[in-house]
C-alpha cells in the first residue's frame, strides 16, 4: 500500500488544487480563531474539558455501567461490541429481524472506522449516507477525507459532475444553490422511505442515559424522526458523566470545528418515541488497548472536532486520503498505529512536530508529543526500513565520538552525504527542489581555534 | 557568568558565521564565553526519527562537554528544546538535570537572563521574520496564534532594537516552514511545498532578508530560494543583532 509521502506527492502534483485545499482549510482555522477569541476564558474552558475527560477515562467502567443502566431504564436496548466486526453484525441482526430494506445514516466516523457500509453492501444491503458531504463521497465510492468536512477535497465542479452522473443534474451547472437543492430533494425521498436510521453519538451522558448528536444539516433528526428503528453507534470514549458537562463541550466543539458558536442542531435523545425502537451500540475496537498505553491513552479524550486537521500544515497540503485510513490528520496519526501498527507505521512521521495541533485541541491532547512517542514505538517494534536504521546507527556512532566527527567533517564536509536530513537513498531528496548549502572553508571550530586560540 | 557556547553540528559545519556572530554578541554583552571543543550534536536527528535509543552516546558527550557552566547557550531553538526535554545521562544524572534547566536559546537568554534593553546594531534592510516552531511552540519564545493569550515575541523585541531595520511578518505569522528534521527528505514533496508557501508570503512584503532563530528552517528556505534564483537572502537573527553600527 502506498504510504503518506508518496500519496502526498501525488496530491501536490496539482499545485493550484493544493493551494485551494490549503486556503479553504486555513479559512476554517481562522474562523475557529475568531470564535475562540470571542469567548472569554477559552483557555480555562479547554482545561476544564480536558480534566472532565481525564476524570472520565479514569472512571470509565463506572460511567459506562451507569449509562447502560439509565439507557435501559429509558427503554433503549444497549449492545456492546468488542470490535468493528461485532458492531457490524449487531446492526445486521437488527436489520434482518425487522426485514429492513431502506436505511439512512447520518455522519458517524465510528461506522467509517468499522467499515459498516462495505459490510452491509456485501450482504446486499444498501445504506444511504445523508450528510451532504458524505453522500457526495459515497456516490464517488471514495472514503471521506476529513472527519467534519468529508468532501473537502472536492471542488464544486467535481460535485457537479458527480451529481450529473447520479442525480441527473444539468451538466456543467456548478451553482452551489442548485446542487444542494438537488441533493436535498434526493435525500428527502430517502428520509421519507427510511425504515432504519443509523446515527453517531457526540456525547453520551452517564447520569441520564441520553445522548447528543450534533449536525449542521439536521439530517440525523430527519432520519431518527421518520424511521421506525433508530440505532446510535458510539465509541466508548464518547461518555461524559453529567448533562451539565455538555455546557463545556458544546461550547468548544463547534467553535473548534467550524468557528460556529454552536452546531445548527444539537439534538438530545433520551428515549424512543411511541412505536419506535431505539438501540445503542457501544464499541471498543482497539480503544481499551489504547487506554492501556500510558503515553497514548489520552488520545481517547478526543471529541472529533477536526481542529487539528484544519491547522495542520501537512494535512492542508497533502489531503485526507494521503493518510490512507478512515480518520486522517494528526488525530489519525496517533490513533491508527494502535489499530494496525504495520499498516500505519508511516503516519507518526507525516508531521514536522510543529505543535500547532496540540495548541488548538479543545481537550488539550498532547498530539505532537504523542507523534514523537509513536515514532519511538514504531522503531522499537521494528516497523522501519533497514536502510534508515543503518543510516541512523552510522550517524549515532560518528556523532558520539568527537574525533570521528571532526575527521568526517574534514573529509569534505561529510555532512553532504551523511547528514541527518540527507540520509535517504541514492537520489538525494534534498536536492530535488532545493540547493545544497554552500560549503564554507572552515568549520566554526577551526575558526575558534585560530581566533580564540587555546 | 560562565557561558558554554553550544553550536549545533550543522551550524559548525555549514554556517560558521552564525556561530561567530553568536559568540561575538555574547562577548559584547559581557559574558565569559567558552566553546567546549569536544562537542558534536544534541542527538535530536536520531530521536526525532524514532531512534531516541541511539542518542545516548551524544547525550553522554554533551554532558561531558557542558558540565560546570552557569548557562549553556545556543543559536538554535530546536536543539535547545531537544536538550531541555530529552537530555539524560545515567552516569551523571545531576549534571544532566542542571544542563536541562540552564540551557537557553540565544534570544531567550538575551531577553530573560541578560535582560537586554538596548543593542548597538544597525541593519537598514527590509527583513521578514520567521518563527521557528520549536522556538515558539516548544520554548515559548513568542505567543502563538492558536492560543488566546497575550501577545509577545522575544526575538522581535530584540530585532526592534536594531537601527534601520524594517521588520515584517508574513500573513500566517507562525506557520511551519516544513523543514522538520528528516521530514525534509522523507516527506520531500510536502516539505518543499510548505517552504515555498512561506516564501511567497514574505515576498508579498518585498523583503530583502528572511531571518529567524533556527538555522535549520533558514537552510531549508535558502535552498528553495536559491533554486528559484530569488534575490531574497536568509540570515540568522544573531548576525543581525551583531551587525556593527
Ligand atoms: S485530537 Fe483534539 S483537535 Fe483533533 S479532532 Fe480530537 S479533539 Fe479535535
Amino acid at each position: 500500500m502506498a504510504k503518506h509521502a508518496a500519496l502526498s506527492e501525488k496530491f501536490i502534483a496539482d499545485e493550484p488544487r493544493t493551494d485551494w485545499h490549503d486556503e479553504t482549510l486555513w479559512f476554517v482555522r481562522q474562523k475557529r480563531d475568531k470564535a475562540a477569541h470571542g469567548l472569554p476564558g477559552w483557555e480555562q474552558l479547554r482545561e476544564l474539558a480536558s480534566q472532565i475527560k481525564n476524570h472520565t477515562l479514569s472512571n470509565l467502567e463506572k460511567y459506562l455501567r451507569q449509562f447502560e443502566q439509565q439507557a435501559k431504564a429509558n427503554g433503549i436496548t444497549v449492545h456492546w461490541a468488542a470490535d468493528g466486526d461485532e458492531h457490524n453484525k449487531i446492526i445486521h441482526d437488527i436489520i434482518r429481524k425487522h426485514n429492513i430494506e431502506k436505511i439512512v445514516k447520518s455522519k458517524s466516523m465510528l461506522t467509517e472506522e468499522c467499515h459498516l457500509n462495505e459490510y452491509l453492501l456485501h450482504q446486499g444491503i444498501e445504506v444511504v449516507d445523508t450528510d451532504l458531504g458524505e453522500r457526495i463521497v459515497q456516490f464517488r465510492k471514495e472514503p471521506p477525507s476529513h472527519i467534519v468536512l468529508p468532501a473537502i477535497h472536492l471542488k464544486k465542479q467535481d460535485v457537479s459532475e458527480t451529481f450529473h452522473k447520479y442525480l441527473q443534474t444539468e451538466k456543467g451547472n456548478n451553482d452551489p444553490q442548485y446542487l444542494t437543492e438537488a441533493a436535498r430533494q434526493h435525500l428527502r425521498d430517502k428520509f421519507i422511505q427510511s425504515e432504519l436510521a443509523i446515527t453517531g453519538v457526540n456525547f453520551a451522558v452517564a447520569e441520564t442515559g441520553g445522548f447528543v448528536v450534533c449536525t449542521n444539516e439536521g439530517n440525523a433528526d430527519m432520519g431518527a424522526h421518520t424511521a421506525a428503528v433508530h440505532i446510535a453507534c458510539m465509541g466508548f470514549e464518547k461518555i461524559i458523566p453529567k448533562a451539565e458537562h455538555l455546557a463545556v463541550f458544546l461550547r468548544l466543539l463547534a467553535r473548534s470545528a467550524t468557528g460556529q458558536a454552536i452546531t445548527t442542531y444539537s439534538s438530545h435523545f433520551l428515549k424512543a418515541r411511541r412505536g419506535q425502537e431505539m438501540h445503542i451500540v457501544i464499541v471498543d475496537n482497539g480503544r481499551s488497548k489504547q487506554l492501556g498505553r500510558k503515553d497514548f491513552r489520552n488520545s481517547l479524550k478526543c471529541i472529533r472536532c477536526a481542529a487539528c486537521f484544519n491547522t495542520c500544515p501537512v494535512y492542508r497540503r497533502s489531503g485526507g486520503h494521503s493518510y490512507h485510513t478512515a480518520v486522517a490528520g494528526p488525530l489519525g496519526s496517533i490513533i491508527n498505529p494502535n489499530m494496525d501498527m504495520k499498516a500505519n507505521a508511516d503516519l507518526p512521521f507525516a508531521s514536522t512536530l510543529c505543535g500547532s495541533c496540540s495548541n488548538v485541541c479543545p481537550v488539550k491532547i498532547d498530539i505532537h508529543e504523542q507523534l514523537w512517542k509513536w515514532r519511538q514505538v514504531v522503531v522499537a517494534e521494528g516497523y522501519v526500513d533497514a536502510s534508515k536504521k543503518t543510516g541512523m546507527r552510522g550517524m549515532a556512532y560518528i556523532l558520539a565520538k568527537p574525533g570521528m566527527y571532526r575527521f568526517a567533517g574534514k573529509m569534505g564536509r561529510w555532512v553532504m552525504r551523511t547528514f541527518p536530513f540527507m540520509i535517504n537513498n541514492k537520489l538525494n531528496a534534498w536536492y530535488k527542489q532545493r540547493e545544497m548549502p554552500e560549503v564554507p572553508k572552515q568549520s566554526f571550530r577551526d575558526w575558534y581555534l585560530k581566533n580564540r586560540g587555546k | 557568568m560562565r557561558v558554554g557556547l553550544f553550536i549545533p553540528c550543522y551550524i559548525d559545519q555549514f554556517y560558521p558565521q552564525v556561530a561567530i556572530a553568536t559568540l561575538q554578541l555574547l562577548e559584547k554583552l559581557g559574558c565569559n564565553v567558552s566553546f567546549p571543543l569536544q562537542q558534536t550534536c544534541c542527538g535530536q536527528p536520531m530521536a526525532n526519527s524514532g531512534f531516541a535509543g541511539l542518542s545516548k552516546g551524544c547525550d553522554k558527550n554533551f554532558v561531558k562537554n557542558f558540565s560546570g557552566f552557569d548557562y549553556v547557550v545556543a543559536p538554535s531553538g530546536s536543539c535547545v528544546l531537544h536538550i531541555k526535554e530529552h537530555l539524560e545521562d545515567q552516569g551523571h544524572p545531576k549534571e544532566a538535570e542542571r544542563i536541562r534547566n540552564n540551557v537557553y536559546e540565544l534570544t531567550e537568554f538575551l531577553t530573560d537572563i541578560l535582560k537586554v534593553q538596548h543593542i548597538n546594531a544597525s541593519f537598514p534592510h527590509s527583513v521578514g521574520f520567521h518563527n521557528s516552531c520549536h522556538g515558539q511552540r516548544g520554548l515559548h519564545l513568542s505567543s502563538m496564534t492558536e492560543t488566546m493569550l497575550p501577545a509577545f515575541s522575544k526575538p522581535e523585541q530584540l530585532l526592534n532594537m536594531v537601527k534601520g531595520i524594517q521588520l515584517s511578518n508574513p500573513e500566517r505569522r507562525d506557520e511551519c516552514c516544513g523543514f522538520g528534521g528528516t521530514f525534509c527528505v522523507f516527506e520531500e514533496a510536502v516539505s518543499v511545498k510548505m517552504g515555498k508557501d512561506r516564501i511567497k508570503e514574505h515576498e508579498v512584503n518585498a523583503v530583502e532578508y528572511i531571518t529567524g532563530g533556527d538555522v535549520s528552517c533558514l537552510m531549508h528556505l535558502e535552498g528553495i530560494l536559491k533554486r528559484k534564483g530569488s534575490s531574497v537572502k536568509t540570515i540568522h537573527i544573531a548576525e543581525i543583532l551583531n551587525s556593527e553600527l
